[in-house]
């Protein structure tokens, strides 16, 4: 008999027993993204929405052709193309009611102006006159987010505030597949779900960061499975179906406005465009990756549907074509006018009141400013 | 008519009485952070607020200083004025890209549309024996930063009126707290706590003749202490708190510096891209035919901070204030 077996009457309690703070299974995502469109269950879409969501898309896909060839001519500096990833921006924005906010990043013009944004508005940053022509208050749009995820905390930090006011709101905050292995995808997730906040984060997975695949971004089973480890429920949605989309997010936005916290949405969808007019997609992917999608594209899914049901003839068509084109020629010709900047601005907005230092530094540049303007002021 | 009860209080005390009053006074202030809220914050400065005004008002967060930082941005987007806590002032590091991408331009990028009123409370600076990232003096980072107002008591009394000015601000302020005088202690009524002057204002602690130290947050003591010393050598020292290192009040501190012709900048953090070389700078832009001497830095050493039992011989003490006073005999030496 060993020592330690004659001490064997001493037995330490036990540990308090571990358990599982959630059940998983309700959490987890489905394996497949789900579908409404080219399924049974398009028969049931509400033909209204169906209706609106094609306008829509159209004239979203002609915004970021104009604002491409708005590049081209040097009147934006840049223009990072959502086509292909209509459907994510606009059924998105239209799950949101007026009192809900949006928390877009660089690539989502459009949902800002599906949200009812000025088209102009949404371009100031990338035309380069100021860094957000709107009012964020105004139409509870976030100012375009530029830095990775770094919105997403701020998106959980107005939704708290807004259910400690007791107020009905909702936050949509929006990401790309490379912003989720940023550290404050992480941090704005973890928060959401411990203080149960009324936020929907939407991933657009639309295969890129920039040049780096999904493969090299993660090695999770998809981004929609992250939700389960902050206890909150991932759903996985085929992004190019913008019923899919505006019915999961609706049901998203329902259950945080319910009280029932935060939900994590993967869109799959794919970007047809380069990142932006400043990069080279033939360098990290080939042409035929990009033809697949073309038969999955958003706009042809829904017209699709329409024309099964009888909804999308000629007249119509030609109805969305013209209001697209309408819009089109409207940016075009604002975007095309010189907009009037005051340089003494650059000193105006930095504190509530400005500081001697920068008194001094508005006066140097007035005097700057006169000099030039003098009649003999051309030579200095 | 009742006699004023003055009684002995401490900085941390102050502040927390501070924290207390603004909440009081304006259901829109909430307080987050680690620890503040069951705890009391390590330092205990928000101790009894959530007690008093409950989780919601005084939140512990989970630990992610990104994370309170930048839901603080999404609170004050919806009108509320939170006052966030770092803990240490290495540990606000990761909240850099909010502070410094978000909170200090979020009123240019929109234009004026949008304000952040938020307060960062951030206890900075040595003395206390800690062991390594918390010692750190990391003002420099935040003073290079425009949008921000970078703020530091040295004071009860300072501690109390700053801190209500931040909170009240309609501006992001970096509150720098130092460490090593949460424990010091003045007599101050805490019944009838008095407002300070508007952010940005400096104030002479110290009338002298000869020569003005320019200081701020800790090292304000030390300056008073060797001011004191100084008099045995003859000199008159003045003493100038900054108070407010963002904005920077150079009235005061030109108007010191014309009337002494000597001076001195003292600060816990590196010399080198420091705070000091900026004021210096300052100064001799503003003194320069007034000056009788260059202006010196006697600033902590240009190394990470040091391990506790060795921080004494890095941080500047009074005889290595005396050492620079007696450099500005200029006219001697050259």
């Amino acid at each position: 008999m060993t020592v330690m077996e004659q001490r064997g009457a001493y037995r330490p309690a036990p540990p308090p027993a571990w358990q599982l703070r959630t059940d998983p299974a309700p959490l987890l995502p489905d394996a497949e993204p789900y579908r409404v469109l080219g399924t049974d269950a398009a028969r049931k879409a509400d033909q209204e929405l169906l209706l609106r969501l094609h306008g829509e898309l159209v004239r979203g896909r002609r915004y970021n052709t104009q604002a491409t060839a708005l590049t081209k001519q040097g009147r934006l500096a840049v223009y990072p193309s959502s086509t292909g990833q209509e459907a994510c921006e606009i059924a998105a924005a239209l799950a949101l009611r007026e009192q809900d906010w949006l928390f877009p990043s660089y690539r989502d013009t459009l949902a800002a102006v599906a949200r009812g944004l000025d088209p102009v508005a949404a371009l100031t940053l990338l035309r380069g006159d100021w860094h957000t022509g709107y009012d964020p208050r105004e139409y509870r749009i976030a100012p375009l987010c530029t830095p990775l995820a770094t919105q997403l905390p701020h998106a959980v930090g107005l939704a708290h505030a807004a259910r400690l006011k007791g107020d009905d709101v909702v936050a949509l905050a929006m990401v790309g597949d490379g912003g989720t292995s940023e550290g404050d995808f992480h941090e704005a997730l973890n928060f959401a779900a411990v203080w149960q906040a009324p936020v929907v984060f939407l991933v657009q997975n639309n295969g890129f960061a920039i040049s780096v695949p999904l493969a090299k971004q993660t090695a999770a089973p998809s981004l929609a499975h992250k939700a389960v480890g902050y206890g909150m429920p991932g759903r996985l949605v085929d992004g190019n179906d913008a019923v899919a989309v505006h019915e999961v997010l609706s049901e998203a936005v329902r259950h945080a406005r319910e009280g029932g916290g935060p939900t994590l949405i993967e869109a799959v969808t794919y970007r047809m465009e380069a990142h932006t007019n400043a990069d080279d997609a033939t360098r990290y992917r080939k042409d035929a990756d990009v033809e697949a999608w073309q038969d999955h594209d958003p706009i042809l899914l829904v017209e699709r549907e329409l024309t099964e049901r009888g909804l999308l003839d000629d007249d119509r068509r030609r109805a969305v074509r013209e209001d697209a084109e309408a819009m089109a020629a409207d940016l075009r010709a604002r975007m095309n006018e010189d907009p009037a900047l005051d340089p003494m601005d650059l000193f105006t907005h930095v504190y509530a009141e400005q500081t001697g230092q920068l008194r001094e530094q508005a006066a140097q540049l007035r005097a700057e400013l006169d000099a030039e303007n003098e009649p003999d002021g051309a030579g200095r | 008519m009742t006699t004023v009860a003055v009684k002995p209080a401490t900085m941390g005390q102050a502040l927390g009485r501070a924290l207390r009053d603004a909440m009081a006074d304006d259901p829109s202030v909430h307080v987050l952070g680690e620890d503040v809220g069951t705890l009391g914050g390590v330092f205990r400065v928000t101790d009894g607020l959530a007690k008093e005004f409950g989780d919601d008002r005084c939140t512990d967060t989970p630990l992610a200083e990104a994370g309170i930082l930048g839901t603080a941005v999404g609170m004050a987007m919806y009108g509320l004025r939170p006052v966030v806590e770092m803990q240490f002032d290495a540990f606000a590091y990761p909240a850099f890209e909010q502070l410094i991408s978000h909170v200090a331009r979020m009123r240019n990028r929109t234009r004026g549309g949008m304000s952040l009123p938020i307060t960062i409370r951030v206890p900075y600076g040595g003395g206390i024996g800690g062991v390594e990232h918390h010692s750190d003096s990391s003002e420099a980072y935040y003073m290079a930063t425009p949008g921000l107002h970078v703020v530091t008591p040295a004071t009860v009394a300072d501690a109390y009126g700053l801190l209500r000015a931040s909170i009240a601000s309609d501006d992001p302020v970096v509150f720098l707290e130092p460490k090593r005088l949460y424990w010091s202690k003045a007599d101050w009524n805490p019944d009838a706590p008095a407002s300070v002057e508007p952010i940005g204002k400096a104030v002479v602690r110290r009338a002298g003749r000869s020569a003005t130290l320019i200081t701020y947050g800790p090292s304000v003591p030390v300056c008073l202490e060797a001011a004191e010393a100084a008099r045995a050598e003859g000199w008159d020292l003045e003493v100038v708190d900054l108070r407010s290192l963002v904005p920077f009040d150079d009235e005061t501190v030109t108007a010191s510096v014309r009337r002494t012709g000597r001076a001195v900048v003292v600060h816990e953090s590196g010399g080198f891209g420091g705070p000091g070389g900026e004021i210096a700078a300052r100064v001799t832009e503003r003194c320069f035919h007034h000056l009788e001497a260059p202006v010196l830095r006697v600033a902590g050493f240009d190394i990470p901070y040091p391990p506790p039992m060795l921080e004494r011989h890095h941080l500047p003490g009074v005889d290595r204030i005396l050492d620079a006073v007696a450099r500005l005999q200029w006219e001697a030496e050259s």
